[in-house]
């Protein structure tokens, strides 16, 4: 297969799957089945790019023209490369998980969850693959799409409810500003390309780009940047399954990816950091991560506390692209991955406790380590991955995004880091070890050993190790990323 | 040869085919005749678009007099483009109405209903196709007369009163454009457009001339419901039969818009209209009003024809700010947001036509947990929604991104962020139908329905589908609507 087949292959397997899944609604496991080969051929397919990638290859098809001059065309970046491979694998996994959580929950209308499962990978790697700034932005809207059926799939008042701020914010943020933004560079470059360097340079006032700039940051809600941030904790009501993937993974990382595309290849980080349109953001982005945390530490609700934390590292990521620095768009790539893992296996974890001990809350989850060993272990891992301690992958996007901010002189923000990490620690560690060292109140003991099903507990350890091995090999993913950046 | 006469025929096909109508009595064959006739008509609208593309303009002389005594057809692209939507939105309409009309319309009735319907697609090809401001006039009164019939049909007692309503303010608005085509001919002798364009330049200080201008413009703009002279359209499309809703929704209006296009820039060219008289004065404030005030009139209806029928105005509204701005990407967004919004607005009326027909209301309250029962019907009303909306690869992003394009071009950030502001009100009352489809629970009272059958399906889901095809490739709308647009501005240069 040639890389440019694998190209329009990529986001056409998943869209190509979704009706195959809905023929095969009647029989659960061939369902499952065709879900799990879809994302197995997806993630192949995805893997034969790598080599290309990684020689400096940048594979490209151009599909169609949209609009005079305007096409609609895939580019594979290092950056793309990197979500792309992240989202693809660990939608495998996920599809694993929510074998065990969705028939352990019984949950109604799950073929039209798997439906939408897959048409959501599609548009997430088409956000991915997306060779300019109109394409991407037609994956992100039908991204946003995709997932709301997802988000309002219990079809509660409460899911309703959610479902209306979740579609409100992102449609708001991206066709009110996003949308303006694109339109206004386009008329100013007439082009869209994703270029090395950026497009904008030249052509762009510095007041222009400060506000191209805005517009763009928050245009691109799914990045969730305070205080555009409430759709994330409201999109909680979904199944466990999409809240892990989608909005710990291809959902938000869609948001900080187009955050840092549009950085890196439409302003290019020279210019950004010549006129300082990124400056103020930059304190934005670090008073999300800080406020983030706070919050976070406040929520009894475990999957809400997930939620704000991710709120606050996905900040990590903005605050890597606006420090305009190589290092920091290096390490805002990389978190991209290093959280991705982390956070997916806080959320199983979520989702375990939930389906076999019916707990949601952290302070019902006193003692439960004993009847959730490997859980809570995943949990520990998880949590020390996303604090940023070694041995785990989360240490390597916090190092990289802290020589950033030294090279870019500002220390105040290398302490915000520091601080969050405590945060970090704050809010997430007390969970396993309450699990494993206090006992359970009165009557709310734990019976004995009561794992989730297989599937959800296979499904968590592999992230687990995920988490592990980025620590022992992040090499390939730092080596990817300087690819992008003009050297 | 045949192919020389092919923009009389246009209009002469369903000319004749109405009376035959007439003779034919029984709803059965006057549906298939009607049926026939407009497909032909759509035939004949196909073949004129590429006669216009492969040779420019064509020029037919009525009954052989030259003009400017003769009456004169003069089809270029802008028109060419008109017509191809009208023939194209009555080609898929008129398959749904064989069903529509018999639960709509009492069965003695039902060939009178293919006789009007035919005057009416008559009288608005006509409009488009003739080149003689007089016969505009003529041609207008047709389509009108026939679509005061046409509402006044519906079930509803209230559409006769409707129909009054539109009838009243219709024939004002036909009036005025009679008296300014009346003052023009005392000026220059004259009702030929092209006559016209060259003899008004040299009386272009008078009065006269600056006051016929001014009746044009309203009288036109009261056929094209644009704020605030659309006070008649939300009755109307609200209480007429489904099928005719569909119809005039996607045609009726967007004829007036070119109407008015023929009057700025070919009658009195961009220079008068832009310059001298700076109409835009007037138009872009109105328009600016009536995408955000009837938008956000629309969230607050119950009656969901009565939503769609206020995002009309809104929508006419971006017309005819695209219009007003008097450039060429300006210009390109009118004309194309004509073809887009003709697909959008079909589409969603012939859904909510499906809806009425198997469940008898389109209130939202009855409209609750339909998805469940009618998937494929609402699942078209989501995806017309969206596009309405301005959701990339519909229809409605093209409209948009050129428009915007336009304004930003212009230096008019400000309009800008006003026409996505109008964008998201439309997400607010398409997602109350949305909601109510999907989320809400039957009510315990509610009839037993399912799907709508393949009869009305099949021509919703062909708009539906267009609304998507011409959201990703745009080579033909926004090709043939650019150069419409240069043609319109260039030829007045």
């Amino acid at each position: 297969m040639s890389p440019e087949t694998a190209v329009w292959l990529a986001p056409a397997i998943p869209l190509a799957g979704a009706p195959l899944i809905a023929l095969a609604g009647r029989s659960p496991n061939l369902r499952e089945a065709v879900t799990l080969i879809t994302a197995a051929l997806l993630f192949l397919v995805v893997l034969q790019l790598v080599p290309e990638v990684m020689a400096g290859g940048r594979p490209a098809v151009t599909v169609l023209e949209m609009l005079p001059g305007l096409t609609l065309a895939f580019e594979v970046e290092p950056l793309g490369m990197v979500f792309a491979v992240v989202a693809s694998f660990l939608w495998i996994v996920t599809s694993i998980y929510s074998i065990g959580y969705m028939r352990g929950h019984h949950e109604k209308d799950q073929t039209r969850f798997y439906v939408c499962f897959a048409l959501a990978l599609s548009s997430a790697v088409g956000v991915a693959f997306a060779g300019n700034m109109l394409t991407l932005f037609i994956f992100y809207e039908a991204l946003t799409l995709t997932t709301y059926p997802l988000v309002t799939h219990s079809g509660t008042k409460e899911a309703v409810a959610a479902g209306r701020t979740y579609l409100g914010i992102l449609l708001a943020t991206s066709i009110g500003l996003q949308l303006l933004a694109i339109v206004w560079t386009w008329t100013l470059t007439g082009t869209l390309d994703f270029t090395t360097g950026g497009i904008l340079q030249g052509r762009a006032s510095p007041t222009v780009a400060a506000v191209l700039y805005a517009l763009f940051l928050f245009g691109i809600g799914k990045a969730a940047l305070m205080p555009l941030h409430r759709w994330l904790p409201a999109a909680m009501v979904a199944p466990v399954p999409v809240s892990a993937l989608l909005h710990a993974v291809a959902v938000v990382k869609a948001g900080v990816f187009t955050v840092l595309k549009v950085s890196i290849y439409l302003f290019g980080i020279d210019f950004l950091a010549e006129v300082g349109a990124s400056q103020w953001l930059m304190y934005v982005a670090a008073a999300t991560i800080l406020i983030g945390s706070l919050v976070a530490l406040k929520q009894d609700n475990l999957k809400r506390r997930l939620a704000y934390s991710t709120v606050s590292q996905l900040s990590y990521i903005v605050l890597g692209a606006t420090l305009a620095n190589s290092l920091g768009a290096i390490g805002g790539g990389m978190h991209i991955a290093m959280h991705a893992f982390g956070k997916i296996t806080l959320f199983f974890c979520a989702g375990a406790i939930d389906v076999a001990l019916h707990k949601k809350q952290v302070s019902e989850m006193r003692g439960i380590g004993r009847a959730m060993p490997v859980t809570m272990t995943a949990f520990l891992i998880g949590s020390l991955s996303i604090i940023g301690l070694p041995p785990f992958g989360g240490l390597w996007s916090k190092w990289y995004l802290g020589l950033g901010t030294l090279e870019a002189g500002e220390y105040a923000l290398l302490a915000v880091l520091m601080i969050s990490s405590l945060l970090n620690v704050a809010y997430l560690l007390p969970i396993p070890i309450r699990a494993f060292f206090s006992t359970a109140e009165q009557g709310n003991e734990t019976p004995g050993l009561k794992e989730a099903p297989l599937p959800c507990v296979l499904a968590l350890s592999v992230t687990a190790l995920g988490c592990l091995f980025l620590f022992f090999f992040p090499e390939p993913v730092f080596r990817v990323l300087s690819l992008m950046v003009p050297s | 040869m045949i192919a020389d006469h092919l923009p009389a025929l246009q209009v002469v096909i369903p000319l004749l085919a109405a009376p035959l109508c007439v003779l034919l009595r029984w709803p059965g064959p006057a549906w298939a005749l009607a049926t026939a006739a407009s497909w032909a008509t759509f035939g004949v609208a196909v073949l004129l678009l590429i006669a216009v593309l492969e040779q420019g303009v064509l020029s037919y002389h009525l009954g052989g007099w030259e003009p400017p005594w003769g009456i004169e057809y003069r089809i270029d692209l802008a028109n060419a483009f008109v017509l191809l939507i009208v023939a194209a939105i009555s080609a898929v309409v008129l398959p749904f109405a064989r069903r529509s009309v018999a639960v709509e319309i009492p069965e003695d009735k039902a060939y009178l209903f293919y006789c009007m319907y035919l005057l009416c697609l008559t009288g608005l090809l006509g409009i488009a196709a003739t080149g003689d401001a007089f016969n505009v006039f003529v041609f207008l009164e047709i389509s009108s007369l026939s679509s005061y019939v046409l509402i006044s049909l519906g079930k509803d007692r209230r559409a006769l009163t409707a129909a009054f309503q539109y009838l009243i303010m219709g024939t004002i608005g036909a009036t005025f454009y009679l008296i300014g085509v009346g003052l023009l001919y005392a000026m220059t002798g004259t009702l030929n457009m092209v006559d016209l364009a060259q003899r008004i330049p040299a009386v272009a200080d008078t009065r006269t001339v600056q006051a016929a201008f001014a009746f044009l413009v309203i009288g036109i703009g009261v056929k094209a419901a644009a704020f605030p002279l659309h006070l008649w359209l939300p009755n109307a499309y609200c209480y007429a039969p489904s099928v005719v809703t569909a119809f005039l929704a996607a045609t009726a209006t967007k004829v007036s818009i070119y109407v008015a296009l023929r009057i700025l820039f070919t009658v009195f060219g961009p220079a008068f209209s832009f310059e001298t008289l700076e109409i835009d004065i007037v138009t872009v404030p109105f328009a600016l009003i009536a995408m955000l005030l009837a938008s956000t009139v629309a969230i607050f209806q119950t009656n969901v024809k009565r939503l769609l029928a206020y995002s009309s105005v809104a929508q006419i509204g971006y017309m005819v700010l695209g219009i007003s701005l008097g450039t060429v990407t300006g210009v390109t967004a009118g004309i194309v947001h004509l073809f887009n919004h003709a697909m959008i607005k079909g589409g969603l009326f012939l859904a909510l036509g499906c809806v009425f027909l198997t469940l008898g209301s389109v209130q939202l309250r009855d409209m609750a947990g339909l998805a469940r029962r009618m998937p494929w019907t609402m699942a078209a009303f989501v995806i017309g929604g969206l596009s309405l909306i301005g959701v990339p690869l519909t229809t409605g992003f093209i409209s948009k991104w050129v428009l915007i394009q336009a304004t930003l071009e212009k230096g008019l950030w400000y309009f800008a962020v006003l026409i996505l502001a109008s964008s998201l009100l439309a997400v607010v009352y398409v997602w109350r139908v949305v909601e109510a489809a999907y989320f809400r629970p039957v009510p315990e009272s509610a009839a037993e329905v399912s799907e709508a059958p393949l009869a009305l399906l099949v021509p919703t889901w062909l708009l539906i589908l267009a609304n998507v095809y011409f959201g990703v490739d745009t080579s033909l709308t926004l090709g043939v609507a650019r150069r419409a647009a240069e043609t319109l501005l260039g030829a007045a240069a």
